[in-house]
């Protein structure tokens, strides 16, 4: 499929997946599992650093309309969408990963282990900000750890869960083609 | 000049997600009613029917307990039913929705409508219940949402014209004004962010005879509830060393993780006690 239809429904999907369920389940007060920004992790390798931003931006924003109060998850997003090209960089050579397939999965990033990185510092990041940025009206330096590393364990078992359950076909693209 | 242009250039991404954060936090901080009025609305009629398309869904799998508890709250009513109870002489009962100016005419002041909750969040630091109900049934900013069960759940914060937002009890910002039933003495109702259906009561003096067990309930203090509505059950008591109060953890009665039908209360004075203190505002 196109890159720019993929990319809008899965917009949709995972904004509507995060409110309407993930919101409504409730394993622990110091639990809140998040999957939305998987659709920033997914996002293409070559995209422009400026439009990912924005993106991050628009989806952390719509995933605030539903909470009623606008900023904390747009926060998060764009913080991690401004990190995710450092951390690719980290994580795979330029001549490995980004040249030869679209997307971050397990597959173009060479193993399962530099993917779960990948995502766990990127989930890790996001948790912290919103989390920090929440605790702010509430200052309980405990609270907001155990839940920050907490709700991080949680949301990178469903980013592998989902990793697992929707079947992505990464073509190897060739200089060739 | 230039060299100011070259660092941007250089460092556009960076600056750019600083300026975005900046937004963010900015919203953040500043989010008030003025914004509120602006962005609120829009949003709340676009997420409202998202929660509406998916409440009409998944409102089957709960229609048992929907079931029991309006066959509660109708347990309640006949309870309160004028044949129940033998009157003592032959002037009629005052009943208690009414407020009466002279002894000939009543006036009514509350109203309740029915309301639907098509969403809810517990899990938040800040909760919000949504209602499929706005200005059209004649919700307003400021009315009081209860259970059937008569428990106070929260406030309406902002309505259009087919949504309402409510500002659930579990809100960091929320203060309700709560009385002892049976020793009378009023504190003031918070929660502290953690535990749902965990209530704070403070501003309680540590001459009030608290005990566990005891129930807490509206004092009518407020424009938004009439008094008697049931909030919680003193869980824990602590004395504050520092003042004179003591802290109570109250257990609410409504059930937050279970919220289908509600409740709103439109208090037909609402608008001229409104109207007063600002008068009363603008004046000082």
């Amino acid at each position: 499929m196109a890159t720019i239809p993929k990319n809008i429904i899965r917009f949709v999907l995972l904004v509507l997946i995060q409110t309407l369920v993930l919101d409504n389940i409730r394993l622990h007060q110091m639990i809140t599992p998040y999957i939305y920004f998987l659709f920033i992790l997914w996002l293409p390798f070559r995209i422009n650093r400026t439009l990912l931003m924005i993106l991050a931006a628009c989806l952390g924003f719509a995933i605030d309309s539903f909470r009623h109060h606008p900023g904390f998850h747009m926060a998060a997003c764009v913080l991690i969408a401004y990190l995710r090209p450092f951390i690719i960089n980290l994580l795979i050579s330029q001549e490995d990963g980004e040249a030869n397939y679209d997307e971050p999965s397990v597959k173009s990033m060479g193993g399962l282990l530099p993917y779960s990185i990948y995502a766990g510092i990127l989930s890790l990041l996001h948790n912290a900000w919103l989390f920090l940025l929440e605790a702010w009206q509430f200052g309980d330096a405990w609270y907001f750890i155990s839940k920050t590393v907490l709700s991080t364990l949680v949301t990178l078992a469903l980013i592998l869960l989902a990793e697992l359950v929707v079947n992505r076909k990464q073509k190897f693209r060739t200089n060739t083609a | 000049m230039r060299n100011i242009f070259l660092f941007i250039s250089r460092h556009f991404n960076l600056l750019f997600c600083l300026l975005l954060q900046g937004f963010a936090i900015y919203l953040i901080v500043h989010y008030s009613k003025y914004h509120e009025a602006v962005f609120g609305e829009t949003a709340n009629q676009v997420t409202g029917q998202v929660n509406k398309q998916f409440n009409n869904f998944s409102r089957y799998f709960k229609l048992k307990r929907i079931n029991d508890s309006l066959a509660n709250a109708n347990e309640m009513l006949y309870n309160k039913l004028r044949q129940d109870f033998e009157i003592p002489d032959s002037i009629p009962n005052a009943v208690i929705d009414t407020l009466r100016i002279d002894s000939l005419t009543k006036y009514r002041k509350f109203t309740y409508r029915t309301v639907k909750v098509v969403a809810n969040s517990v899990a938040q630091p800040n909760n919000f219940i949504i209602l499929s109900s706005g200005t059209g049934k004649g919700l307003r900013v400021g009315m009081g949402i209860i259970t059937p069960g008569n428990a106070v759940i929260g406030i309406i914060t902002s309505v259009s014209n087919d949504y309402a937002v409510v500002m659930s009890l579990l809100h960091k910002d929320t203060r309700l004004s709560g009385k002892l039933k049976r020793t009378g003495e009023t504190g003031t109702i918070s929660w502290n962010g953690q535990t749902p259906n965990i209530l704070n009561m403070s501003n309680v003096p540590k001459s009030a005879k608290v005990v566990v067990g005891d129930t807490v309930i509206t004092s009518g203090f407020s424009t938004s509830f009439p008094a008697g509505l049931l909030i919680g059950r003193v869980e824990e008591i602590f004395s504050e060393k520092s003042t004179n109060n003591f802290l109570i953890k109250l257990r609410s009665f409504a059930d937050f993780n279970n919220l289908n039908y509600g409740y709103a209360i439109d208090n037909a004075q609402q608008i001229s006690v409104d109207r007063l203190l600002d008068s009363l505002k603008k004046s000082h």
